[in-house]
């Protein structure tokens, strides 16, 4: 099946999803993002790759890490950057998503970072983008539906191996709402294919899709097993927006299973890591005490998110047709 | 460029040496110096004479990739290293050295980097070899040897495990 992520030269074209990326791709955006970490840090703050190029942020749904980082990524990469609010647009009077591409193609747009409730979008506007033939055009997905969200998978593997070197002896547990998010399905994409040995997931019946045995994942509903022995604990925002029907009994009765609280973690390796993609429900799925405590690196990993991304656009914008 | 020499008698360790002496010469006096070594030959360079100048404490690396003016036609290289400085080089005078110097590109693109971090009192170049075909005005203050290659060849720095250097001759592909 033709990887529509990929170019004719095998170069990443369109970042979709991180299923089906190679792993020297995967390794390739994580080591070009060690070197845009610096930066940050500088006096000026910029690099001249993107200069003259426009990068339009498509957020059909609400976001604020994510579009800030994304904006950030692109202004210190020196790209003019444009915001456009979706719910208040075309799109709600009626055009349809790849009319709306092409008015902003038309307007000489390099790249789209897209949000969309629908899974699936991106990759709509990434097909009509090759069925159309403009090859210099890129699309990054900054979250689709249930589906994917590649550059928090991709930042989460960077956090994870600025903290633990390497991947291949390590324990990753995600809990908490997998069936609803797709921030866990690119973290089991990413930790499978950067060869982690062991992924489990961990959260109520209700909330553990079916499917995660063939993709090598264990389960567990009981937290205080999943969390024994684990390197890497990704705490998962309970998400009420996505809940439809009685999944849980309450927030309470979430917490009192699920909430990572400091003698639950200390089930887990002493060094080991809790990250979270935010934004953070305290009190319903990780206690103030784990959120703010010293092995926490949350805070990290939104720093790394911009230099993550960083790496994705311009290894993006630098690759044509 | 007068009495060019073929690259096949290069003894590029004793080209370090002469540009040891010549770096020596020209940097004393300099002001608040330090030496920034653009990856990946010219920062060997940059490490062994920081070492033999007792200036280890003033040694950076630059990775030009990110200021490259090919990245619209070629992309991001493969590899990129991170650019590590960690003085100030506002106020400073800053050597910058690279192994081969040839159409002034890579210097144009780690002049732009190094300004980035501050502005520097002055900037100096030095370069083991010049091998002429130059595309921007761009001179080095020091260099060891001007050398004749042929335009389809790539003149590389190697360094040994035991940090000897050698050069060598490669088709270039490019």
């Amino acid at each position: 099946m033709l990887n529509p992520q990929l170019n004719k030269n095998g170069e990443l074209q369109h970042l979709l999803s991180i299923e089906g990326l190679p792993k020297a791709i995967v390794n390739h955006i994580l080591d070009t993002a060690s070197s845009f970490v610096g930066v940050s840090d500088r006096e000026v703050k910029k690099v001249p790759l993107m200069r003259g190029k426009s990068v339009f942020n498509l957020f059909f749904e609400n976001s604020t890490r994510t579009r800030t980082t994304f904006e950030i990524a692109s202004k210190r990469l020196s790209a003019d950057v444009i915001n456009l609010n979706m719910q208040a647009s075309s799109t709600s009077k009626g055009e349809s998503l790849l009319d709306t591409i092409d008015n902003l193609s038309a307007m000489h747009a390099d790249m789209f970072v897209v949000r969309h409730a629908q899974s699936g979008a991106p990759y709509m506007i990434a097909k009509h983008l090759i069925d159309t033939r403009q090859n210099h055009v890129h699309v990054v997905n900054a979250g689709d539906g249930r589906h994917a969200h590649p550059t928090q998978g991709l930042l989460d593997m960077y956090t994870i191996r600025h903290y633990k070197k390497d991947f291949t002896n390590l324990t990753v547990a995600i809990v908490g709402d997998i069936l609803h998010s797709r921030v866990a399905r690119s973290d089991i994409h990413a930790l499978t294919t950067l060869g982690v040995p062991e992924v489990r997931a961990i959260g109520p019946h209700t909330l553990l899709p079916g499917g995660l045995d063939q993709m090598g994942v264990r389960t567990f509903t009981n937290m205080n097993e999943g969390l024994k022995g684990v390197d890497v604990i990704i705490m998962l925002r309970l998400q009420n927006e996505r809940m439809n029907g009685a999944l849980l009994p309450s927030v309470q009765e979430y917490f009192k299973s699920y909430g990572l609280t400091p003698e639950r973690l200390a089930l887990a390796k002493p060094d080991a890591i809790v990250m979270h993609p935010g934004p953070m429900n305290r009190g319903v799925e990780i206690d103030s005490a784990v959120a703010d405590g010293p092995q926490a690196v949350i805070l990290p990993q939104v720093t790394f998110g911009i230099a993550v991304r960083m790496a994705v656009m311009s290894i993006l914008a630098g690759n044509q047709g | 460029m007068s009495n060019p020499m073929k690259p096949s008698g290069l003894d590029a360790e004793a080209l370090y040496a002469n540009l040891l002496q010549q770096v020596r010469t020209g940097l004393t006096g300099a002001h608040d110096a330090c030496i920034v070594g653009i990856h990946s030959g010219g920062a060997w360079l940059a490490e062994r004479l920081a070492q033999d100048l007792g200036m280890t404490d003033r040694c950076g690396v630059l990775d030009v990739s990110f200021y490259r003016d090919d990245y619209a036609k070629k992309g991001l290289p493969a590899e990129v290293k991170p650019t590590h400085i960690t003085f100030d080089v506002a106020g400073a005078t800053v050597l910058l050295v690279d192994d081969v110097l040839y159409t002034g590109r890579t210097t144009r693109a780690a002049i732009n980097e190094l300004f980035d971090y501050g502005r520097p009192a002055r900037i100096m170049l030095a370069a083991l070899v010049d091998r002429g075909g130059r595309q921007l005005p761009v001179a080095a203050d020091f260099v060891a040897a001007t050398v004749q290659v042929d335009q389809c060849e790539a003149l590389r720095l190697q360094r040994s495990d035991a940090g000897q250097f050698t050069l060598t001759i490669e088709e270039n592909h490019a």
